[in-house]
């Protein structure tokens, strides 16, 4: 393996009971690359992030962050790799008790430590560059509209300037334009930090705007990978019919027909 | 000869699954006890939430507390003025009700009440924490999760509890107090004489050690529920109920522990 690889996850299995959501992913991402896992819902994309993060715990394999593992650490060395780590989640998830300059600033105060002003300073310079004004930073994040909340979730999850940012469905429930501001400022965050990212997501938009590299979960494996240039002649069905959104194809859900 | 086999499995079968799911969550809650114990005792500690918490559990509790301890230092002075009126005995009625509040009904219902009110609103709270991702939001902030929400509510409860319960056991001796001195027609400065003679320093003492002990059990149990919550509205519906009706029996389980070792012998 070189060194340029940041993240390494080799044959993850997780599963829930005697439902398996992980059945073997080997993906691997570059340092400052930009990875876009695709895929249909329940298809346990959420659950790939949250065992990197070491939210859940995988039954087997490994997954290397700069060359350690987080599966076999315990939890004070794994507090240190997680400082590494950023995320943005899918509903936001703002602390609803702060307001939104603290929810910016948390990482800065709570985990580095950082005195009150200057990290207040710093939340309002990283809401400007997700275009939101100062007189925002005051508010509560239950004042915001969704697509404002997802700005100040990518506001809190760059304020650290981690190395490592993941995306959990940036542009879910936002309206186009909205979901193109997103995925416009996801691109510059990113590119302004050098960090290495992965996103998952279901809008094909998001993949062709963000990503350097995608990859396509199917039944707890990943089924294809390449470069995102590839994904339109990927000579693979199943991605075919989910870029192209058919109900016809190799995927079938899992509904009754009448 | 199988029928008999399968109808000894059907029945045996959901009494052994009940004691799997019992075992499993003393289990899950013992790991989570223990956690929350560990963390208390490494820094950071959270000062300015637990005074948050502390305000919460404590001074906004006050008047439900107090409601509860005067409707019932009265009702239980008139109960037994009449019960012991019976064999002339109506001059214990201030022994009594000291004893009986200050030992009892004092921590007992002060625990329930704030456990009915501040237990749920901690399920509540972390649930709803729980089901939009924001406990693991604080996790990918390098925060300890157990440590920024669980550990502030079990010291702010533990040292908050035995304060409510001072003011309940006073209140509620005062309002034995109204009932024997307007209503019954006991001497004021005699009924107060005998409130204090009885009153005894182990009293106080185990009124206190109650005090703490159920506090610690509700903020654990309201903390417990919201935490590992899930499933949504309908998971955070169920997790305040968990929290109330756990609460609520380990706080009456727990004072049946102290009170047979405090004066059981």
């Amino acid at each position: 393996m070189s060194n340029d690889v940041k993240i390494s996850m080799q044959d993850v299995h997780k599963r829930f009971g005697p439902k398996v959501v992980l059945d073997g992913i080997n993906v691997d991402v570059a340092r400052g690359e930009s990875l876009v896992v695709i895929g249909g819902s329940g298809t346990g994309k959420s659950v790939l992030l949250k065992c990197v993060l070491g939210l859940l715990r995988p039954e087997q394999g490994s997954i290397l962050v700069d060359g350690a593992d987080v599966v076999a650490m315990s939890s004070g060395e794994r507090k240190k790799v997680i400082e590494k780590f950023g995320m943005l989640f899918q509903g936001g998830a703002l602390f609803d008790s702060l307001s939104v300059w603290q929810n910016v600033a948390f990482g800065l105060i709570e985990a580095r430590g950082m005195n009150k002003k200057d990290a207040k300073d710093i939340a309002i310079s990283k809401l400007a560059k997700v275009g939101l004004g100062a007189d925002v930073a005051e508010l509560h994040p239950g004042e915001l509209s969704g697509g404002m909340q997802k700005r100040v979730g990518l506001a809190r999850a760059i304020a650290t300037e981690p190395e490592i940012i993941f995306f959990d469905e940036p542009t879910t429930g936002l309206d186009p334009i909205m979901a193109d501001v997103i995925n416009e400022l996801i691109r510059e965050c990113v590119n302004d930090l050098g960090a290495t990212t992965i996103t998952i997501t279901h809008d094909m938009s998001s993949v062709r705007k963000i990503a350097d590299k995608a990859a396509m979960i199917y039944k707890g494996k990943i089924i294809w990978q390449g470069p995102r240039a590839d994904i339109d002649h990927s000579g693979n069905e199943y991605v075919d019919q989910f870029i192209h959104g058919r109900a016809e194809g190799p995927i079938q859900m899992d509904i009754l027909k009448p | 000869m199988n029928f008999l086999f399968s109808a000894l499995a059907a029945f045996l079968a959901p009494i052994g699954r009940f004691a799997l799911g019992a075992l499993e969550n003393l289990g899950h809650v013992s790991l989570f006890t223990w956690h929350a114990l560990t963390a208390i005792v490494h820094p950071p500690l959270y000062l300015r939430l637990i005074g948050k918490q502390m305000l919460n559990i404590g001074y906004f509790s006050l008047p439900v507390v107090g409601m509860t301890a005067l409707f019932t230092g009265a009702a239980l002075a008139q109960q037994i003025y009449v019960g012991s009126e019976r064999f002339n005995a109506e001059g214990t009625v201030a022994a009594v009700v000291v004893i009986a509040i200050v030992r009892e009904l004092g921590p007992v219902l002060g625990g329930l009440m704030v456990a009915g009110r501040v237990a749920s609103a901690m399920a509540a709270e972390l649930g709803t924490m729980r089901v939009t991702e924001q406990i693991d939001a604080l996790v990918t902030l390098s925060t300890d999760p157990i440590k920024y929400l669980v550990v502030p509510r079990l010291i702010a409860a533990v040292i908050t509890l035995p304060l409510l319960v001072i003011v309940a056991n006073t209140i509620g001796i005062m309002g034995g107090f109204f009932i024997g001195t307007e209503k019954l027609g006991f001497n004021q400065a005699s009924y107060l004489q005998i409130t204090v003679d009885y009153l005894e320093w182990a009293d106080v003492y185990s009124s206190l050690v109650k005090a703490g002990v159920f506090g610690f059990f509700l903020a654990l149990m309201g903390s417990y529920h919201g935490f590992y919550s899930k499933g949504g509205a309908q998971g955070v519906g169920r997790a305040t109920t968990n929290a109330v009706v756990s609460s609520f029996i380990m706080i009456l389980l727990a004072n049946l522990i102290i009170t047979i070792n405090m004066f059981g012998s």
